[in-house]
C-alpha cells in the first residue's frame, strides 16, 4: 500500500494541529482586564484575616519576600491606603512564599497597614498565572479585573494606579 | 517520489507525535514560573558574591591567559593601557 505526499502533509498537519491544542489546554489561562477576578475567600489563604471585598475597589497585589521590587512597593501601598481606604479601597497583598517564616518576618519588619495574606500552597498564584513578581490587579467594585501591573516601576507605577483608583471610585459613586 | 509505503510512514509519525505530546506534558517542568523564583533570586545563587574571591579568581586567570586587561576595561589585553 503506497501513500501519497499529500497524505503525509496532512497526516502531519493532524498530528501538528493535535500538539498544539494539547499544549493550549494544559496551560491555563493568564487573567486579563475584564475577567472576574479569582475569589479570595475560596483561595485558602493564610496569615490574616481576610478583608472585606465586597462592593469595593480592592487591589490585589503578589508579592513575595525574596522579591527586591516588592519590598520597594509596600511604602507605596502604604500611601494608597492611608489615601483611599476611607473611600473604599482595599489592598490585599498575597505572598507568594513557600516558608511561613520568611512571610511572617517580613511582614513583621514592613508592618504594612494593609491585610497581608499567605498563599503559601500556590494555589491562588497558579490561577492567576502572574507574568512577574510582583504584579498587581485592580479590581472594581463589582469582581472585574480593571487594571493589571507587571511589576513595579517606582513612581511611574504609583501615579498611574492614583489615576486608576481614583477612576474606579469614581466610577461606584456614581453607580450608587 | 512516488510513495511510501504505510508501514515505514507511521513509525517516525508516531514517534513525532510522542515527541510533542510528551512535550506538552512537561512544560510545567521546563519552564520557571515566576512564583517559583526564591531559590534563584538567594543570594547565594551570585555568582559575584565574593568580591574578594572574583578579584583572586580574576587575577589567576590574567596572569594565566597573560590578557591583563581583557574584561571588562577598554583595550585589547595588551595590557599598554
Amino acid at each position: 500500500m503506497v501513500i501519497s505526499q499529500s497524505r503525509i502533509r496532512s497526516l502531519l498537519r493532524g498530528y501538528a494541529a493535535a500538539a498544539l491544542a494539547a499544549l493550549a489546554a494544559a496551560l491555563p489561562a493568564q487573567v486579563a482586564p475584564g475577567d472576574a477576578f479569582p475569589p479570595i475567600a475560596a483561595a485558602g489563604l493564610t496569615g490574616g484575616p481576610l478583608p472585606e471585598t465586597a462592593g469595593k475597589v480592592v487591589l490585589v497585589d503578589f508579592w513575595a519576600s525574596w522579591c527586591g521590587p516588592c519590598k520597594a512597593s509596600f511604602p507605596a501601598y502604604a500611601r494608597l491606603h492611608a489615601a483611599y481606604a476611607g473611600r473604599g479601597l482595599v489592598i490585599a497583598a498575597v505572598s507568594v512564599d513557600e516558608s511561613p517564616a520568611a512571610y511572617t518576618a517580613f511582614v513583621a519588619r514592613l508592618k504594612p497597614p494593609f491585610a497581608t495574606l499567605h498563599d503559601s500552597k500556590q494555589a491562588l498564584v497558579r490561577e492567576v498565572q502572574v507574568p512577574t513578581m510582583p504584579t498587581s490587579y485592580l479590581v472594581d467594585r463589582s469582581g472585574k479585573v480593571r487594571f493589571i501591573h507587571a511589576g513595579y516601576h517606582g513612581e511611574q507605577t504609583e501615579r498611574q494606579l492614583r489615576a486608576e483608583i481614583e477612576a474606579l471610585l469614581d466610577e461606584g459613586a456614581q453607580l450608587q | 517520489m512516488k510513495g511510501l509505503r504505510k508501514s515505514h510512514l507511521m513509525i517516525p509519525a508516531l514517534c513525532c507525535a510522542a515527541a510533542l505530546l510528551g512535550g506538552c506534558s512537561s512544560t510545567a517542568a521546563v519552564r520557571v514560573r515566576p512564583w517559583e523564583r526564591a531559590a534563584l533570586a538567594d543570594e547565594t545563587m551570585n555568582p559575584d558574591r565574593d568580591p574578594l574571591a572574583s578579584a583572586m579568581i580574576e587575577h589567576v586567570y590574567f596572569s594565566r591567559e597573560a590578557d591583563s586587561g581583557g574584561k571588562g576595561v577598554g583595550g585589547s589585553g595588551c595590557g599598554c593601557n
